[in-house]
């Protein structure tokens, strides 16, 4: 094969995952050009990412609770709550930021424990048992800023997170060395494993992607680490939100794809009673993959609350409905058992740099909302046409 | 007018490769209750399906001549138009609604725009007097036992003006209370003139009842029994049903080395809270190592159920009883507690239960034992190629590579991924629930040589199968089951198909 035909071949037989980057380098260049490339510059990019964040680590939650067939509309609100909760950690109560942040983490998945209790043990609907948590996790919020109102947050550590970067210890040229660093580790962490996963193959004499099209794959991708790298240095560095989601994605992406429990998630969603005669338990599944939930929700209502430096009486409304767009644009299906964390991530991307081009455009907010239901509807409709012509 | 109500003449009808009927010629007189038998697979539902336009015209070859016209059914309505009503196994009541509402359900009196439940109601109660049915109308469906059910189907083909009912094994699920009832109203509608259909299994009720009785073997008609000529006798409808040698497609094994005991049930009872019965009643079975036991019977004999009783009890049933392993009581809470212990089971619903369709090859293999391909939890995805490819190959599966989805295979490819799949666990007994059903001949001999393979590498086989065939074809030893109970136990050399099949409709 030479190496067009076997690009061609390439990108043919993974045309769903390489359509959504594709997509959202035609959304980004579309905006580049319109805005005379302010939208790519690098307080923008960064700016971009970082009100991403709080939607991104809810849709990597929500993909895999869509995978094993479930939805989960209590997130938005459980998130706002737990926001509150830990706004009144930190300003009433004096904790430290320290113990808030994973006590309110704790509190987040004990809280998906019980969404998975009643789903898989009691039998009630996730539709049903998450509305009502939405519901019960609405009132609550209201009840804990019901005396306050708004709660302003003053305590630095805890804003950096929705706010600061990390520190650049030295500038180049106006780049934040860390950053660069960071973006260096990235690309050679990248590299190697690419080449350590080539190898391994090849010890196991199995087949292996023609060395012209593997360089030029670990070529283009190093470039892209290393664009935004230098995007975001430019700025004022990485953020610690974007430090955050690109851990929670690292975390879920090596669980989704590299260990038995991912494995066994995907399996329950494709056949949950083949998986049960496998000698899966479909009960203790659906308790992780909901307790993975409420604690992304946790997270997610710790990035928004330090992002405001505040928690608002309607912190976390529709979060959940944004997630699932991020997720389904991320190339979830309902039909159970497909889905990748890192289509999550890119799909809560696309929406925010849809938002975010529109803004820079003036797109008054009526067309925003339609423009983004269209994209929506556009990338299901890819979903299943490509699905449906190999099927 | 012709002596015939139908006449299905010449029908053949072909699926992807696989040819269900061929050239059968069906024809019932007009007031006669027509049987029709064969064994599972024979074609029977298929034949049926063609009649009543669930294939349309034009998906099948020959002719359907009806009350004297050629028909050309294209959909369900048509021959429910022509006045053909059929009424499939599992019955398609709404348990919610009430009685009136199922029997006019989609077929609604109205008054203007509105329905006229008054009407509606009136004559709901005549239909309910016609099939002696002594309920109100306003009951609801679910508070009312299979028996009750069965007649109310009975009534909403009436409604419709039916002049052919078609029932398919209507007593399958009755007891015999209920059975006796729903014969005597098929002669009573008999002697109002509308004739009928019915397959069963059960010959003694064919017997009872039966004007006539076409059997079918292998999608062909094999011939037409009447009453009147005493035609209709057991061992003659046996014969017919049967009545093939076993084929050279069932590999011998040479030098049979039989063991120990490695599985045994005493008093091994299974109770469904669902369905509020037992399905499993006070069985006594064992295997040897080195040694395939058959397990006959007709379809809803409890054969599966016995199955996944053993195989960590995944239906949820309240058990009772004892079970050996290897000697040793086990109580197994889950499947993967039987998988410990290794037993393997592959089920008779590769699509339905049995495999991750939308998955490729090499994950569906390791699906059952990933600790086989991980390390502390960490799955080594070389390692699940390289074990996806061993069994590939030693199992011939037949595809481009590993990374095929297995939802596009072949029926005996499937069937091979998921015996792969329970091979990989390294079972020591395993139990086959119909492993050759939907295959073809090539893939079924295929699969035969390998069971004997096995069996020579030391495991243990439990095959249920509904081909008689297959069971006197593969079997040490036969167990046959009827109604959740182990009817009968023969030795490999006592077994006929014949006496098979007596135990199996007792």
């Amino acid at each position: 094969m030479n190496y067009l035909t076997e690009a061609k071949h390439l990108l043919k037989e993974n045309i769903r995952d390489y359509g959504m980057y594709i997509a959202l380098a035609v959304i980004m260049l579309v905006f580049t050009l319109q805005t005379d490339g302010l939208f790519l510059s690098s307080r923008n990019i960064s700016n971009l990412l970082d009100s991403a964040g709080y939607i991104a680590v809810l849709a990597v939650g929500m993909t895999l609770v869509i995978v094993i067939r479930h939805i989960d509309l209590s997130v938005g609100f459980l998130a706002g709550f737990l926001g509150a909760v830990a706004a009144i950690f930190l300003t009433q109560m004096g904790v430290s930021v320290f113990i808030t942040i994973p006590v309110i983490l704790i509190f987040g998945a004990l809280i998906g424990l019980v969404n998975g209790f009643l789903i898989a043990k009691i039998g009630i609907p996730a539709f049903v048992a998450t509305l009502a948590g939405m519901l019960i996790f609405r009132g609550a919020l209201l009840l804990v800023t019901e005396r306050t109102g708004t709660i302003i947050v003053n305590d630095d550590g805890f804003n950096a997170i929705g706010n600061g970067f990390i520190p650049s210890l030295l500038e180049i040229n106006g780049l934040h060395l860390l950053s660069l660093i960071v973006g260096l580790i990235g690309i050679l962490f990248y590299i190697y494993s690419e080449f350590s996963t080539r190898k391994d193959k090849l010890k196991y004499g199995f087949e292996v992607m023609s060395i012209g099209l593997f360089m030029t794959k670990i070529l283009m991708i190093s470039a892209i680490i290393a664009y935004i790298t230098w995007l975001l240095a430019g700025y004022n560095g990485f953020s610690w939100t974007v430090i955050i989601m690109l851990g929670v994605v690292v975390i879920y992406h090596f669980m989704t794809t590299k260990t038995v429990l991912g494995r066994h998630i995907y399996a329950v969603g494709s056949n949950p009673e083949a998986a049960h005669l496998s000698g899966i338990n479909v009960n203790k599944i659906t308790y992780f993959v909901f307790g993975s939930m409420g604690m992304l929700a946790a997270l997610s209502g710790i990035l928004f609350t330090s992002r405001l430096q505040s928690a608002t009486t309607t912190a976390g409304t529709l979060f959940e409905l944004d997630a699932i767009a991020a997720a389904y644009v991320g190339g979830v299906s309902s039909a159970g058992g497909v889905g990748k964390v890192t289509g999550a991530i890119i799909g809560a991307i696309v929406m925010a740099s849809l938002s975010s081009g529109m803004n820079l455009l003036g797109v008054g907010i009526s067309y925003q909302y339609i423009i983004r239901g269209g994209v929506l509807a556009a990338a299901v409709i890819f979903d299943v046409m490509t699905r449906r012509k190999r099927g | 007018m012709s002596d015939y109500i139908l006449e299905m003449n010449n029908i053949t009808k072909e699926f992807v490769g696989v040819k269900a009927l061929s050239d059968v010629s069906f024809k019932v007189k007009r007031g006669e209750i027509h049987c029709l038998i064969g064994e599972n697979g024979a074609g029977k539902s298929t034949l049926m399906k063609v009649l009543s336009g669930v294939y349309p015209y034009g998906q099948y070859e020959g002719d359907i001549v009806f009350e004297g016209k050629v028909q050309k059914f294209n959909k369900v309505n048509d021959s429910e138009a022509a006045g053909i009503g059929i009424i499939y196994q599992e019955l398609a009541l709404f348990p919610e609604l009430t009685v009136y509402e199922n029997i006019f359900a989609g077929n609604e009196i109205k008054k203007g725009p509105f329905i006229d439940w008054n009407q509606t109601i009136t004559e709901a109660s005549k239909l309910l007097k016609k099939v002696n049915l002594k309920v109100k109308p306003e009951v609801h469906v679910k508070d009312l036992g299979v028996g009750k059910q069965q007649l109310i189907e009975i009534a909403k083909a009436l409604s419709k003006d039916v002049k052919l009912l078609i029932l398919d094994e209507p007593t399958a699920a009755l007891n015999e209370d209920d059975s006796e009832n729903l014969l005597e109203l098929l002669k009573e509608l008999k002697s109002q003139g509308i004739s009928c259909i019915m397959i069963s299994h059960k010959l003694k009720e064919v017997i009872s009842i039966a004007d006539k009785a076409t059997i079918l073997r292998d999608g062909k008609t094999i011939c037409t029994l009447d009453a009147e000529k005493g035609e209709i006798k057991e061992n003659l409808i046996i014969k017919n049903m049967v009545g093939r040698d076993i084929e050279d497609i069932y590999p011998k094994r040479l030098d049979k080395k039989i063991g120990e005991t490695v599985l045994e049930l005493k008093n091994w009872s299974a109770f469904d809270v669902e369905l509020g019965r037992n399905v499993v009643k006070n069985a006594n079975l064992h295997l040897k190592k080195g040694e395939i036991i058959g397990i006959a019977g007709l379809m809803g004999s409890g054969r599966t159920e016995l199955a996944l009783s053993i195989f960590g009890n995944p239906k949820g049933y309240k058990l009772d009883g004892e079970l050996f392993v290897h000697g040793e009581k086990k109580k197994f809470k889950h499947t993967s507690d039987a998988i410990k212990a290794h037993i393997a089971y592959v089920t008779e619903d590769r699509k339905g239960d049995g495999l991750f369709l939308i998955q490729d090859i090499k994950s569906n293999i390791s699906a059952a034992h990933l600790k086989g391909i991980s390390h502390k939890g960490v799955l080594n995805l070389n390692e699940e190629v390289k074990v996806g490819t061993d069994y590939k190959d030693k199992l011939h599966v037949k595809a481009n590579s590993l990374e095929q989805i297995v939802g596009k295979l072949s029926g005996g490819n499937q069937q091979k991924v998921s015996l792969g799949k329970w091979l990989f666990t390294g079972p020591k007994i395993l139990i086959l629930d119909e492993p050759t059903r939907g295959i073809d001949v090539g893939a079924k001999f295929e699969i035969y040589t390998i069971m004997n393979e096995l069996i020579n590498e030391g495991l243990s086989i439990i095959m249920i199968s509904s081909e008689l065939g297959e069971v006197l074809g593969m079997s040490d030893r036969v167990y046959v089951m009827a109604e959740g109970a182990i009817k009968g136990e023969l030795d490999i050399s006592d077994a006929t198909q014949e006496s098979i099949m007596e135990l199996a409709t007792q």
